[in-house]
C-alpha cells in the first residue's frame, strides 16, 4: 500500500464518527433523490410513451350536432395552432348492460371506421376493429377490475333505448387520450340517434404547441372561434388526461424532491464540517505528514479520499434503498398500465450517484484545501484549542448569567468557532425543518383525508355484521339486492336521538358531461348537514335541486367556472345545472359532482339515500350514541356504526416515507452535532483536564458539554421551524398544482403557534441528543491524561 | 495529613512509575519531591491530588481515602482540600484573570459575588489585581503563575500541590514565585512541590524526598516547626 493509501486508511479507521456521519448523510440524500427522480420519471413515462405511439389527441372537443355541421367541423383543422386532426366523429352517450344484467356506467361511444389515423391511433389489445352494425370495441383504461371488463363476443344491451338494441363486443382497445369509452361504425351512431340517444360530434386535434395549459387553451379558443357560437359543448386537454393517468404517484414527487434537496444541502454542510473538523483536529498530523515530504496536493487528496470512501458506501446503500422504495410505491402505476415497470431508471441512478459523489468530493476538496495550504512550520507548532480572542466577549457575558458556572462555560463555547457553529446551526435547522415539514405534510394530508369523512356515525341498511341470522329484508346475499332503507323510520330515529347535530343521506350514481369521455360520479344528498361535509374554496354549497358543487379539476377539464351552467346526461335525459360552488373534494381525482338528490329526481326514480351520515353534537360519545341509535333502529332494517377512519393507502405511504426520511434527516443532524461536540471535546481536552483538576465533577462536565449546544440548538430550531412551514406550504401548494386542485385553508394552514414553538424546541432536542454521547466521554476522560495533552 | 502506604503505580507492561512508596506528610510541612525525569514525581503528585489511582496501596489525605474515591468524589475532594499549581500555569485562555481565579469556587457552588470578593482579595494579596479583567495571554510568566497560585488558593485548600511551579519561568519570575511559596508556607500552608530545581527546594521546602525509579531514595524527614521526626 502506498504512503497515501496508508494515511487514508488510518484516517478512515481512526475517525469512525465522521466516517459514519458522512456515510449516513450521503445515504439519506441519495435515497431521497433516487426515489424522487425515479417517481418523477415513472409518473409520466408510461403515459408519454403510449401517447407518442398513438399520436395522442392534445385536445378533444365535443360539439352539438344541432349547431355545427360536419363540414364546419372539418374546417377547424385549419384553426391556428392545429397541426393534425381527426374527425368529425359522430358520438352518442349510452348506458349499456352486460348479458349478465349488470349495468355499466354511461359511456360516450364514437363512430370510427378505423382504429388508426394521424390522431388517436387506438391500440387494439384484443379482438378486431368494428366492421358492421351491431358491433362495438370497448376502451379498457385499466382502471376497471379485470373481472368487470366485458369479454369478447359478449353482448351489451342498451335498455334505455326503444327496443333495447344490442351490441356485440368484437374488440378491446386502449386510447391513451381517453377520447371515448367505445367505438362503433359511424352508421351505428345514426341508428342510436334515431332511437333517441343523445348524439354529438367529436374532433381530435394535435397541436403545434401542446406543452402548457395556456398553449392548449389558445388552440381551444382558436377552434371555438371557427365554429358557430355555442356549438362547442366541451373539451378535454391531454394535460388533464396525463395528470389523471399518473394517479397518486405524481403527488409524491414534490415532497420527495423537497427531502432530496434537504438531504443534498445537509450533505454539503455536514461533509464540509466533518472534513474541516478533521483538518482542524489533524493539524499537527498534517504538519508531520508535510515534514515527511507530503505535497499539498497529496494532503488534499488524502482528506478528499477519506470523505469519498464512506460516501461511496452510503451512496450505494442509498441507491439500493431508493430503488426498493420506488418499486414499492410504483406498484399502483404498474397496475393502472398493466406494466411491470421496476421503477429502476438507470439514468436517474447514474445521475444521482455521480451528483452526490461530486458534491462530496468538491465539498471535501474545498475543506481539505486549507490543510494543503498550511505552512509546515506553523502546523507543527500550532495548538488545538481555539486561540485567545475568539468568543471572549461571549465568555464574559455568559459568566454573568445566573446559572451554574459549568453551564455558563459551555454556553460560550459555540462563539469560539463561529463558522463551525454556523454550519451546525444549519444542520440542526435542516433537521428541525424536516420534522416541521413532515408533521405539517402529514397534518395536511390528514385534512385531505378528513374531507372524505362526512360525519361521525353512518347508518347503513340491514343488520350489523355481528348479529347472527340472515339479514332482514333478505339481503344482501348472493345475487340478492341490498335491503332498502325505510327512510322515514330512519330519519325519525336519527332526529329523535339525543346528540344528533345534523344528518344527511347520500347516494352515488354516474352521469355524462359533454367533453368528458368517462362517466363522472355524482354524490346526491338529502338532509340538513351535507354542507359541513366539504371544504369550500369558492362560492357556496348547494341549497336545492339544479345546483352542483365541483372541484377545481372538474372546472379545469370542462373550462367552466363558478356561476356557469353545464349539461348532465343521465339515462338519455339532459339536465342543465348551475355550478354554485367550488369545493375541495378529492373524490374521483376531483371530478365528482355534488348535488341535491332532487336534481336527478326526474331521471332516476329510485334514487334514494343508500346511507345516512350523522354529525354529532360536541361532547357526544360516539359509541354510546351508536348503541342507543341501534336500539331505536331495532325495528327498522338499518343499523348505525361509527364512521370508519379509513386512511387512504396513498396517505399511509406518504406519511411513512415522510417519517422515514425525517428520521434519517434528524438522525444525520444529531450525528452532525455529535461530530461537532466530539471535535470540540478533543480540541478542549486539555482545558477539560484543567476544569477537572479544579474540581469539576462528571455531572458538571456533562452539563457543560450539553450547555455548549444549547445556543446552536435554539438558533437552529428558531430557523428550522419557520423554514419547515415554508417548505410545507411550498410542497402542498405544488401538490395542489400538479393535481389541479385549489386547496382550502384548512389543508394549507395547519400549524398552531404552540406547535411552532415545540418544533423550534425540536432543534434543541436534536442538539442535546447529539451531544449526550460526547458529554459522557468528556465526563469519563481521565484528568491526568487530559492534562498531559497539548 | 498525607499518608501513602505501599503505593505502586504501573502503566501497561513497563516498569512501575511508583514502586511500594510509603510516606507521611504532616500539616504545615513544605515538602519538595525531587528526582530525575521518569522517577515518578508527577505520578506521586497526581495520586495525592486524586487525579490518578494507585495500582496497589493506599492514599489518605486528611483522613480521606483518596484511592477509593470515584470521579465525582475525587472532584469534590480536590475542591475542598487541594489547590494545584502547574508548570505551564494551565490558565484558561478564554477566561479573564478574575474568572480563572473564581472558577474553583464557582464549581463548588459559591455565588458569583462572593467569589468575586474572594478573588479580589487574593489577586490583591498576590499583586496582580490590576490584571483582573485581562486575559492570561497578556500577562508575563511570573504574573500568570501568581494568578495560578491565586486560583489554587481560592477554596482555602488544606494542601497546595505545585508541579514544577518555576519550570517555565525566567530567573526573576522564578525567584518571585519562590518567595511567594515561602510566604505561603510561613503562613501555615501545607505545600507539596515537585521540582528539578534544588534552589527552589532548599528555599521553600522544610523537607525533601528524593525519588529514583519510582522508589524513595532519600527522605530528609518530617520537619514541623524546626523539629526533625
Amino acid at each position: 500500500m502506498s504512503a497515501l493509501g496508508k494515511v487514508v486508511r488510518s484516517g478512515v479507521g481512526r475517525r469512525r464518527v465522521q466516517t459514519v456521519v458522512i456515510g449516513l448523510v450521503v445515504m439519506m440524500a441519495v435515497t431521497s433523490a433516487v426515489l424522487g427522480g425515479s417517481l418523477m420519471v415513472a409518473s409520466s413515462a408510461p403515459f408519454e410513451r403510449a401517447f407518442a405511439q398513438q399520436n395522442g389527441a392534445h385536445l378533444t372537443a365535443q360539439f352539438d350536432a344541432g349547431k355545427a355541421t360536419a363540414a364546419q367541423l372539418s374546417a377547424t383543422a385549419n384553426a391556428s395552432g392545429i397541426v393534425a386532426s381527426a374527425g368529425p366523429f359522430r358520438t352518442a352517450t349510452v348506458t349499456p348492460e352486460t348479458d349478465r344484467s349488470r349495468k355499466l356506467p354511461p359511456i360516450t361511444i364514437a363512430g370510427r371506421t378505423a382504429q388508426g389515423g394521424s390522431v388517436d391511433a387506438v391500440t387494439l389489445t384484443d379482438g378486431r376493429w368494428v366492421a358492421a352494425a351491431g358491433e362495438i370495441v370497448l376502451n379498457n383504461d385499466g382502471r376497471m377490475p379485470p373481472g368487470m371488463v366485458p369479454k369478447l363476443a359478449s353482448r351489451l344491451t342498451l335498455p334505455d333505448l326503444p327496443g333495447s338494441p344490442t351490441l356485440t363486443v368484437v374488440g378491446i382497445a386502449r386510447t391513451v387520450s381517453e377520447t371515448a369509452g367505445g367505438w362503433v361504425i359511424p352508421e351505428q351512431i345514426e341508428t342510436l340517434a334515431a332511437a333517441g340517444a343523445p348524439v354529438g360530434y367529436q374532433m381530435l386535434y394535435r397541436l403545434a404547441k401542446p406543452d402548457t395549459t395556456a398553449d392548449v387553451d389558445a388552440a381551444r379558443a382558436a377552434v371555438q372561434a371557427s365554429v358557430p357560437a355555442e356549438a362547442m359543448t366541451g373539451t378535454r386537454s391531454w394535460l388533464t388526461t396525463k395528470l389523471h393517468s399518473a394517479g397518486n404517484t405524481v403527488l409524491l414527487v414534490p415532497f420527495l424532491l423537497a427531502f432530496g434537496a434537504l438531504g443534498v444541502l445537509m450533505a454539503v454542510l455536514i461533509i464540509g464540517n466533518v472534513i474541516a473538523g478533521a483538518v482542524s483536529t489533524g493539524t499537527h498530523r498534517i504538519g508531520i505528514l508535510k515534514a515527511l515530504g507530503f505535497t499539498p496536493a497529496q494532503v488534499v487528496r488524502a482528506y478528499t479520499v477519506q470523505a469519498l470512501i464512506p460516501a461511496i458506501v452510503g451512496a450505494a446503500l442509498g441507491m439500493v434503498a431508493g430503488n426498493i422504495l420506488a418499486l414499492a410505491v410504483l406498484s399502483d402505476t404498474n397496475r393502472v398500465y398493466g406494466t411491470s415497470d421496476s421503477g429502476v431508471t438507470p439514468w436517474v441512478n447514474v445521475a444521482v450517484l455521480a451528483g452526490a459523489l461530486a458534491v462530496v468530493a468538491l465539498t471535501a476538496w474545498a475543506a481539505a484545501a486549507r490543510a494543503g495550504r498550511l505552512r509546515t512550520v506553523e502546523v507543527l507548532a500550532v495548538g488545538r484549542t481555539p486561540g485567545p480572542g475568539r468568543g471572549q466577549w461571549a465568555s464574559r457575558l455568559s459568566a454573568r448569567l445566573p446559572l451554574p458556572r459549568p453551564m455558563t462555560l459551555g454556553l460560550a463555547y459555540p462563539f469560539a468557532r463561529v463558522l463551525r457553529s454556523a454550519t451546525i446551526v444549519a444542520a440542526i435547522a435542516f433537521g428541525a425543518a424536516a420534522a416541521t415539514f413532515s408533521v405539517g405534510l402529514g397534518s395536511s394530508l390528514n385534512q385531505v383525508q378528513a374531507t372524505e369523512s362526512h360525519g361521525d356515525v353512518v347508518v347503513l341498511p340491514g343488520r350489523p355484521m355481528s348479529q347472527s341470522g340472515p339479514p332482514p329484508g333478505g339481503g344482501p346475499g348472493p345475487g340478492g339486492k341490498p335491503p332498502e332503507i325505510d327512510h322515514a323510520a330512519v330519519v325519525k330515529a336519527i332526529a329523535a336521538q339525543a346528540g344528533t347535530a345534523g344528518y344527511h343521506s347520500s347516494t352515488e350514481t354516474e352521469v355524462s358531461v359533454a367533453g368528458i369521455a368517462d362517466p363522472l360520479g355524482v354524490s346526491a344528498f338529502t338532509g340538513n348537514s351535507a354542507a359541513g361535509a366539504y371544504q369550500m374554496v369558492a362560492g357556496r354549497f348547494i341549497t336545492g335541486a339544479g345546483e352542483i358543487v365541483v372541484s377545481t379539476p372538474f372546472l379545469t377539464a370542462t373550462h367552466t367556472k363558478v356561476g356557469d351552467s353545464v349539461v348532465l346526461t343521465v339515462h338519455n335525459t339532459q339536465i342543465t345545472v348551475r355550478i354554485v360552488g367550488e369545493a375541495f373534494n378529492p373524490e374521483d381525482m376531483g371530478m365528482e359532482i355534488v348535488t341535491h338528490a332532487g336534481t336527478l329526481a326526474g331521471t332516476e326514480a329510485e334514487l334514494r339515500g343508500t346511507e345516512y351520515n350523522v354529525t354529532l353534537k360536541p361532547g357526544t360519545d360516539v359509541n354510546s350514541y351508536v348503541a342507543d341509535l341501534n336500539t331505536a333502529l331495532s325495528g327498522v332494517e338499518a343499523h348505525a356504526m361509527p364512521a370508519e377512519d379509513d386512511t387512504a393507502e396513498f396517505i399511509v405511504i406518504v406519511n411513512a416515507l415522510a417519517a422515514l426520511l425525517t428520521v434519517l434527516l434528524v438522525t444525520v443532524a444529531a450525528l452532525g452535532v455529535l461530530n461537532m461536540v466530539v471535535l470540540e471535546t478533543r480540541e478542549r481536552v486539555h482545558d477539560l483536564g484543567v476544569h477537572k483538576a479544579l474540581g469539576m465533577t462528571p455531572k458538571q462536565t456533562i452539563s457543560m458539554v450539553i450547555a455548549s449546544v444549547v445556543v446552536t440548538g435554539l438558533i437552529g430550531g428558531a430557523i428550522g421551524a419557520p423554514a419547515g412551514v415554508l417548505l410545507q406550504r411550498l410542497v402542498i401548494g405544488e401538490m395542489g398544482r400538479v393535481t389541479g386542485f385549489t386547496l382550502p385553508d384548512a389543508v394549507v394552514n395547519i400549524y398552531e403557534p404552540g406547535q411552532l414553538v415545540l418544533f423550534g424546541l425540536g432543534g434543541l432536542v436534536i442538539a442535546v441528543a447529539g451531544s449526550l454521547l460526547p458529554a459522557g466521554w468528556a465526563a469519563r476522560t481521565r484528568t491526568a491524561t487530559a492534562l498531559r495533552t497539548e | 495529613m498525607i499518608e501513602l502506604g505501599d503505593v505502586s503505580r504501573r502503566y501497561d507492561e513497563g516498569p512501575p512509575a511508583l514502586d511500594n512508596v510509603s510516606l507521611k506528610i504532616a500539616p504545615g510541612e513544605a515538602v519538595a519531591i525531587l528526582g530525575p525525569s521518569g522517577s515518578g514525581k508527577s505520578t506521586l503528585l497526581n495520586l495525592i491530588a486524586g487525579l490518578d489511582k494507585p495500582t496497589n496501596g493506599t492514599v489518605s489525605v486528611d483522613g480521606v481515602r483518596v484511592d477509593q474515591l470515584g470521579e465525582a468524589g475525587s472532584a469534590k475532594y480536590r475542591r475542598a482540600k487541594i489547590g494545584m499549581v502547574f508548570q505551564f500555569f494551565n490558565l484558561l485562555d478564554d477566561l479573564t484573570v478574575a474568572d480563572n481565579v473564581m472558577l474553583p469556587a464557582q464549581l463548588a457552588g459559591m455565588s458569583r459575588s462572593e467569589a468575586q470578593r474572594r478573588a479580589a482579595e487574593l489577586l490583591n494579596a498576590l499583586g496582580v489585581q490590576r490584571h483582573a479583567k485581562a486575559y492570561p495571554g497578556r500577562l508575563s510568566g511570573g504574573e500568570r503563575q501568581r494568578v495560578a497560585v491565586a486560583r489554587a488558593l481560592m477554596n482555602r485548600p488544606a494542601l497546595l500541590l505545585a508541579d514544577e511551579p518555576t519550570g517555565a519561568l525566567d530567573t526573576a519570575s522564578g525567584e518571585d514565585v519562590q518567595q511567594l511559596l515561602k510566604d505561603l508556607h510561613a503562613d501555615g500552608q501545607t505545600i507539596v512541590l515537585v521540582t528539578h530545581d534544588l534552589a527552589l527546594a532548599q528555599t521553600c521546602a522544610t523537607r525533601t524526598i528524593q525519588l529514583v525509579d519510582g522508589r524513595v531514595a532519600n527522605d530528609t524527614g518530617m520537619v514541623v516547626s524546626g523539629d526533625v521526626r
